[in-house]
């Protein structure tokens, strides 16, 4: 008994003790070490966020005196791109629809593979497996876009000539299959993610109703995560629409868009490429750079509608699985 | 033999009031001499003969021998870790999907070694139906997850479902709370709710048994309280084994119960023999709150 009291009655080690008030007056250092956490953590949050913010304020202003100067319906609406002729026509709509042609182009190669590579992951690989083999998949994202890019050239565009027979071996095809391969990690890691947060209660009570795993997998699990799986595809699609180096060097650059609209076999050209690849000629404070900066600004708006749209299938698959 | 024919006419009848409406495959070629072991224990719908279960080289249950009988509940007992969920999840072949798992001996539903390599787990599992502990309604509309179990079947025709869904969720006591908003999702229903959707959903598919994984241990009173008057009214169609911890509840709603311990089954007995005159130490030790 008396040993009991003795281990439960801890004496205040009085020498340690500290104010109980945070002031600079009380106890400075517990006052200065509060604040100054407080403020160094403030301003490297608040240096990110005012990146972001003066991006975007130095891209509008530049593009504003093109953008006043010059007929919006003309920039939006035709599809010539002449920056350079004696009277320079900036039509931005083969561009515009450029980039979204290799990035759906690129969607429908990478979504049916990304979700049934997910799937595979998740469900029918073993732990131990799957633990070697997702990482793997992630390290596709670690390598330099200029290295898919240089496959695209060297590899991808030869072949294609050869034994497709094809004119360009660079074009909406070539750009878009490499853009898929670039999407897939983002796509499988983000769908597997969802779709294995879906748990082992949804599956168990699906086999006892006497479902197979297919069955389990295509009428219960996909349903479930399907939040998930969507903020995937968007993911995937913001790569894509978003890369640079890849499509400037595999799309072939022509400005035009395909005719028919499935012949993928003709060149292409997209926003990015267009920036990256007249931003270094076009003279300073020249109606060019303007345009180009305009068309820096369309991109700004898809990624952000894009980002804003994952954001909220997310959260609702968040919501869905009950965890945060 | 007057004695054999008054047998032949317990056996029959209890078949009837177990409401067969399909049978293993393999059940149907019974020979001569199962007959005879099936009439000498009443018919049991399950026979655990020396079963074990192994997780890797960990056992989780051990040389169970035990005959649960049609049309009554039989409770599993016994404290935490002891194998019960183990051994009522071997009897739909749930726990296959655990990696590294291994059984020996034998586990018959129905006469048919549910372990042997032939066995559909299709099948099986419509025939040994399963309500888990966690109400785990799928995030689909009341009338989908009732109509799920059928729609596998094959039954597609709309008012067939309608009439399934309706008897299911009638059998599970949930009709009148929810007839007029079997469109809406699932999740909206409360927990004491959800579980008996998951009971509506075991039912839908006709099973034979039903298997509850301490179904009420997620409710409150209340919906505690529905759910074993509902085992009440199901045991007359179905068997049902209802692993506990709440060793009220298994007093109050099982015919017989079965003590596990450390994997093992210590005693398998009327109930009222196990609550009040227990033929072990261990089973009284428990039984009496002085132990587990």
């Amino acid at each position: 008994m008396s040993n009991a009291q003795i281990s439960l009655t801890l004496e205040p080690a009085a020498d340690t003790r500290r104010p109980m008030a945070l002031t600079p007056g009380e106890d400075f250092r517990g006052y200065l070490a509060s604040h100054l956490g407080r403020a160094v953590l403030f301003l490297m949050t608040f240096t990110s966020v005012l990146a972001v913010l003066l991006i975007l304020l130095f891209v509008i202003l530049r593009s504003f005196s093109f953008l006043s100067g010059y007929s919006l319906v003309e920039f939006l609406a035709s599809r010539d791109w002449r920056p350079t002729a004696e009277s320079p026509v900036f039509g931005s709509l083969a561009i515009i629809v450029g980039s979204l042609y290799v990035s759906f182009a690129a969607l429908l190669f990478a979504v049916p593979l990304g979700v049934l590579a997910a799937v595979f992951l998740s469900d029918i690989l073993s732990w131990k497996a799957r633990n070697v083999v997702k990482p793997v998949v992630e390290i596709l994202a670690a390598i330099p876009s200029v290295a898919y890019g240089f496959f695209a050239v060297l590899v991808l565009a030869p072949w294609m000539q050869k034994h497709l027979g094809l004119s360009t071996g660079t074009n909406a095809l070539n750009a878009s299959l490499i853009l898929a391969i670039m999407a897939l990690p983002t796509i499988i890691s983000v769908a597997e993610d969802s779709i294995s947060a879906i748990g082992r209660e949804l599956r168990e009570a699906s086999y006892s109703c006497g479902a197979t795993r297919m069955e389990t997998m295509i009428k219960v699990i996909i349903p479930a995560a399907h939040s998930g799986i969507i903020a995937a595809v968007v993911l995937g699609m913001m790569r894509a629409i978003g890369e640079t180096m890849v499509v400037w060097m595999a799309s072939g650059n022509a400005t035009q868009i395909p005719h028919p609209w499935w012949d993928v076999s003709q060149s292409i050209r997209t926003m990015t490429a267009t920036i990256a690849g007249e931003m270094g000629e076009a003279p300073e404070d020249s109606e060019h750079r303007g345009a180009l900066f305009a068309i820096g600004v369309l991109l700004l708006i898809l990624t952000f509608s894009l980002n804003i749209v994952s954001e909220y299938f997310l959260s609702r698959a968040k919501k869905a699985t009950g965890k945060t | 033999m007057p004695q054999e024919s008054d047998d032949m006419q317990t056996t029959a009848d209890s078949i009837r009031k177990s409401n067969i409406r399909t049978t293993l495959a393999v059940s149907n070629k019974r020979t001569p001499a199962a007959a005879m072991t099936a009439e000498a224990c009443e018919c049991a719908v399950i026979r655990s003969k020396n079963f074990s279960l192994y997780y890797g080289s960990k056992a989780g249950v051990k040389n169970i021998t035990m005959d649960i009988y049609p049309c009554s509940v039989t409770a599993i007992i016994g404290p935490s870790g002891c194998g019960k969920s183990t051994f009522l999840r071997s009897i739909n072949r749930m726990n296959d999907l655990i990696p590294h798992v291994r059984t020996e001996g034998r586990l018959a539903v129905d006469g048919h070694d549910i372990y042997d390599k032939r066995t559909n787990l299709v099948n099986l599992r419509q025939q040994v139906g399963m309500v888990f502990q966690k109400p785990n309604p799928f995030p689909k509309s009341i009338f989908d997850n009732v109509a799920y179990g059928p729609n596998l079947q094959g039954v597609r025709r709309k008012d067939e479902l309608q009439h399934i869904v309706e008897q299911s969720l009638r059998g599970a006591a949930l009709w009148d709370e929810v007839k007029d908003d079997l469109k809406k999702s699932a999740l909206a229903l409360s927990g004491g709710q959800q579980q008996r959707l998951c009971i509506a959903r075991a039912l839908a598919t006709r099973p034979r048994v039903l298997l509850m994984d301490e179904p009420c241990s997620a409710l409150d009173p209340i919906a505690t309280g529905r759910i074993e008057d509902l085992m009440g009214q199901l045991q007359s169609t179905y068997t049902i084994v209802i692993v506990t911890h709440n060793m009220q509840q298994a007093a109050r709603v099982s015919e017989r119960a079965a003590f596990f311990c450390l994997g093992e089954l210590i005693e398998y007995d009327h109930t009222s023999k196990i609550f009040s005159n227990p033929g072990k130490k261990e089973t009284e030790d428990y039984v009496t709150g002085r132990f587990g």
